[in-house]
């Protein structure tokens, strides 16, 4: 990511993490390609799906949120989280690695995802979860309903609403975790 | 499901704000403290005679290594607890075993051999091990569900590092009953029993700090 580019990317967050959620949906979208391309480029063949990892950096971006010092240049924050979950996919998967973090400089973002018809790991951790929230995130997520439609819905609270899909995306990162 | 589809649920709990790491370290350090303060004056309670304790070097200076560990620790835990957090504050904590070096030359230079000895050994080298650790526990619990409100990338090291903080924090309590004052007795037998809390802490770590 070049000077300026990580510039950009730390003010977009910045802004974002001050309650701009079209800002957040923007960094998040940017994370993406860049820890696609991170992760394309250290994956040979076979054992470890590239969106699988960019997923699982996505919801730790997200639950993390609050490590990053806004004061800080958002890449090595942004990079170590995707190498951390990186390396606890190869292991998952079985394999030891070292993944050398100097080679980020000249990384490439990949904006497109390659899509399989298998569920990813994401998913998978979903349809694990407590009837209640899984109901609520998969409305949210995979159905592309609001808040207030899924409140509507299910016949909840919009509060009950939030605190299930908060806890949903917990749990989900959760199940990553104890594997 | 489609990474669009979840990059949609993210944004949609983006209103639920985390608590920022500063609050999540303070209410930490202060629960630890109370734990360890609890447990310390139903235990132990100062020593009878810290009135005029208080007017000795050594006394006092147990207190400055105790609290110099607990301190850079706390700086070292800070920075573990956060991806690409800047590591090598953990360095400070050297300041420590330094000053402590530093200390034992200087008792040595002024003791008689055989007192050096005698004063080492202290009367209460058991008590000491076994408190330190005991009045230690709270802290680390309180210290190791700080770091998983963080998200420390070596979880393991930063386990043991909220160990050493505990082991800081216990042994400043602890210190205000010990009547062993020595430098050497220190360096010895605190240290065994604060390493013990990192060793306790790095297996933590290890099991609990995983995000």
């Amino acid at each position: 990511m070049g000077g300026s580019d990580e510039a950009e990317l730390s003010r977009l967050l910045r802004v974002a993490l001050g309650g701009d959620e079209k800002a957040y949906a923007d960094f998040l979208h940017r994370a993406a390609a860049l820890v696609r391309g991170y992760v394309r480029r250290r994956v040979g063949q076979g054992g470890i799906d590239p969106e699988d990892v960019v997923q699982e950096t996505l919801l730790a971006l997200h639950l993390k949120r609050h490590t990053w010092r806004t004061d800080a240049p958002v890449g090595p924050w942004l990079y170590a989280i995707a190498r951390f979950k990186l390396i606890d996919a190869f292991r998952r998967a079985g394999r030891r690695i070292t993944v050398d973090l100097d080679a980020v400089s000249d990384t490439l973002a990949s904006p497109e995802a390659e899509e399989t018809a298998s569920p990813r790991d994401v998913e998978r951790a979903l349809a694990s979860l407590a009837p209640g929230q899984q109901a609520v995130v998969r409305s949210i997520s995979v159905d592309g309903n609001s808040i207030a439609e899924t409140a509507g819905r299910l016949g909840m609270q919009e509060t009950a609403v939030r605190v299930a899909l908060h806890r949903g995306l917990a749990a989900i990162a959760r199940k990553f975790g104890s594997d | 499901m489609r990474t669009d589809r979840l990059i949609e649920a993210l944004k949609a709990d983006a209103a639920v704000k985390p608590a920022p790491m500063s609050r999540a370290w303070l209410m930490a350090g202060l629960a630890g403290a109370a734990i360890a303060a609890a447990l310390f004056f139903a235990m132990l309670g100062p020593r009878p005679d810290i009135g005029t304790a208080m007017h000795s070097m050594r006394f006092l200076f147990k207190f400055a290594a105790t609290l110099l560990l607990l301190a850079t620790a706390l700086v070292a835990l800070a920075a573990l607890g956060r991806p690409a957090g800047d590591r090598r504050r953990a360095w400070l904590m050297l300041a420590v075993p330094a000053l402590l070096a530093a200390a034992v030359v200087v008792d040595m230079a002024v003791m008689p051999a055989d007192a050096m000895r005698e004063r080492w050994m202290g009367s209460n080298m058991m008590l000491c091990l076994g408190s330190i650790p005991l009045l230690g526990l709270g802290p680390l619990a309180a210290f190791l569900l700080g770091l998983r409100h963080g998200a420390p990338t070596r979880p393991t090291l930063a386990g043991a590092v909220a160990g050493l903080a505990a082991g800081g924090l216990a042994a400043t309590f602890y210190a205000a009953h010990c009547t062993d004052d020595s430098p050497l007795f220190v360096a010895s037998w605190y240290t065994l029993g604060i390493a013990m809390l990192a060793l306790l802490g790095a297996l933590g770590g290890r099991l609990l700090a995983r995000w």
